[in-house]
């Protein structure tokens, strides 16, 4: 008996070992990741805070680096993606409702399903190419803001779809019974129960999309986007009738990542200085973003619980 | 005047046959279900009781590749709502159902019951308000709630989210009501609170309840159909099954000698 013990005792050990070995394994890898991501944060910060100011965030690019600044990239962003957003969000949760509510399960739902998934990982330079054949010379929408944000939509969209999906697919199917015993019909049971329930999830997945294409460079480059403006688009907002002018979109744009990578290929080191300003705003918008994405899951999942 | 008791039919099941895909369900199902008076259906597990419920609001035309064969008739239009001329929705509006776990909205407790008001097309909201303190009412909840009306139904404990469910179906004055083992995810004192609301539901209602729980059946209902691999073997007055069981199989199953 007291042998049997020791024995066990030793396999007990044993046993351990390889459990205390993948501990100090795990928080190793954790810490490369995050140790690697502050590295590059700080050092960004350090370079670019103190180049950040007013004047910087107001003024045009310029020869001399200390009068360049980034309005119309900022400007060029946000207006991108407005039309990234107006563009996608409804196409993607349209199609992801149908696919996920509509569509019967058969192999051509099936195929859509692969592709829209495969779509995903395609890598953004392919939408730049798709863009400037179809929307540059096919529609002639020329090298616009219009184009651009429509480039970013097809690039964010199966993002938004899958997400739809898989919030959708979170929705037990107890709530659309309980819908469609009540007499409700299919959009009923939709519009009144499936969609405000998932809903917030679906936003993140909208604004996870969406701080994915604020860093999107290769496609806008490849259709054609400046790296050099010193003007800014047309007001959307008029003081004379008719007030509201849409001609900002037909309006050649630069966006904050090109901005910085033309910044970074200067060789005077002031740019340098000038490319990390950039960037510490580029990360305050994506971080922005990605906070009001946790908000709102937050905000509308607490009153949800299946 | 002597007082008769009427007995009429408020449906009638003919030679019901459903298939899952290419399994058949049910077989050869009939049966009278009885106005005003709660019908039980009880079986082992996996004996088609569910599957026969839930062709009476047209449940199964949710998911592909479910068939009927048959007709359920209701009352005097002899109307078979199986019929594939007869939209499922128009079905779903006379034939309400409680499902065995407590589903509420995640909306509130007021907007629960008021759901299939509005998908009637009621918007006067005095109505609403006045049917929906009525549903509360008849499904005894009213006083746990009318405090709080505009609270999440989740808040509720599970026996109150029941018969919140219950207040949703009742809300809309259906001829049936449908209950898919209602008290089998309940504690016995929320159970007890609702058998006593079914017992008392059914001077409004027609009642048709599956349930695992044999004296349950006994307790609250009048008639009381057993079934066993998809067909019904023995259909009768609950007080003369449960007394002089026909068949072998009833017996073995009320005794408790499987199931």
């Amino acid at each position: 008996m007291q042998q049997d013990l020791q024995q066990v005792k030793k396999i007990i050990i044993r046993n351990k070992l390889w459990q205390a070995i993948f501990a100090v394994v795990g928080l190793l890898s954790v810490l490369v990741g995050i140790i690697t991501l502050i590295t590059l944060v700080l050092d960004l910060f350090i370079d670019g805070l103190p180049r950040l100011s007013w004047q910087f965030l107001t003024s045009f690019p310029s020869r001399k680096p200390e009068e360049a600044g980034i309005l119309a990239a900022w400007v060029g962003t946000v207006l991108v993606m407005i039309v990234t957003a107006i563009a996608a969000i409804p196409v993607g949760i349209a199609s992801g409702i149908y696919l996920e509510e509509y569509a019967g399960k058969n192999w051509l739902t099936g195929l859509i399903e692969i592709n829209v998934t495969n779509l995903a990982g395609v890598p953004s330079i392919i939408y730049g190419l798709l863009a400037l054949g179809l929307f540059v010379y096919q529609l002639n929408l020329g090298e616009s803001v219009l184009t651009a944000g429509l480039t970013l939509a097809l690039l964010v969209l199966p993002i938004v779809i899958v997400t739809t999906r898989e919030a959708l697919r979170a929705v037990p199917n107890s709530i659309r019974e309980a819908a469609y015993a009540m007499g409700a019909s299919k959009w009923q049971a939709i519009w009144d129960h499936v969609l405000p329930y998932s809903i917030g999830s679906i936003l993140t997945g909208v604004i996870i999309g969406l701080s994915r294409a604020v860093g999107e460079t290769a496609p806008l480059i490849t259709i054609g986007a400046l790296t050099f403006i010193a003007f800014l688009p047309d007001p959307p907002i008029k003081a004379e009738f008719p007030y509201i002018s849409f001609s900002w979109l037909q309006a050649p744009f630069t966006v904050m990542p090109i901005q910085m990578f033309n910044w970074v290929s200067r060789p005077e080191p002031d740019f340098q200085f000038n490319a990390a300003a950039a960037g510490v705003v580029l990360i305050c918008m994506t971080l922005g973003m990605n906070a009001l994405a946790i908000y709102l899951r937050y905000r509308i999942r607490k009153q949800i619980k299946w | 005047m002597v007082e008769t008791t009427s007995i009429k039919t408020k449906a009638k099941v003919h030679n019901l046959n459903f298939y899952y895909g290419t399994v058949q369900a049910l077989k050869n199902i009939n049966l009278l279900v009885t106005e005003n008076k709660v019908t039980a259906l009880i079986g082992p597990s996996g004996c088609g009781k569910t599957t026969l419920l839930r062709c009476f609001n047209r449940m199964h035309d949710l998911y592909s590749g479910n068939r009927y064969e048959g007709e359920i008739l209701l009352d005097s239009e002899q109307i078979n709502i199986l019929s594939r001329r007869i939209d499922p929705i128009e079905v779903r509006m006379r034939i309400s159902m409680v499902f065995q776990k407590p589903n509420p909205f995640p909306k509130s407790i007021y907007e629960n019951v008021a759901y299939g008001l509005r998908v009637r097309g009621e918007s006067r909201r005095s109505i609403i308000d006045e049917k929906v303190e009525q549903a509360l009412y008849n499904a005894a909840l009213w006083d746990e709630v009318k405090d709080r009306l505009y609270d999440l139904a989740f808040n509720l404990s599970g026996g109150q989210q029941q018969r919140l469910c219950i207040a949703r179906a009742l809300a809309t004055n259906p001829e049936i009501i449908l209950f898919d083992e209602p008290t089998s995810a309940l504690d016995p004192i929320s159970t007890s609170s609702i058998e006593s609301l079914i017992t008392r539901l059914k001077e409004q209602v027609t009642i048709l309840i599956v349930t695992h729980n044999m004296q349950q059946a006994a307790r609250i209902s009048e008639y009381t159909a057993f079934m066993y691999i998809g067909e019904i073997i023995e259909f009768e007055q609950t007080k003369h099954m449960f007394t002089h069981p026909a068949k072998k199989q009833t017996e073995d199953y009320i005794r408790g000698r499987f199931g």
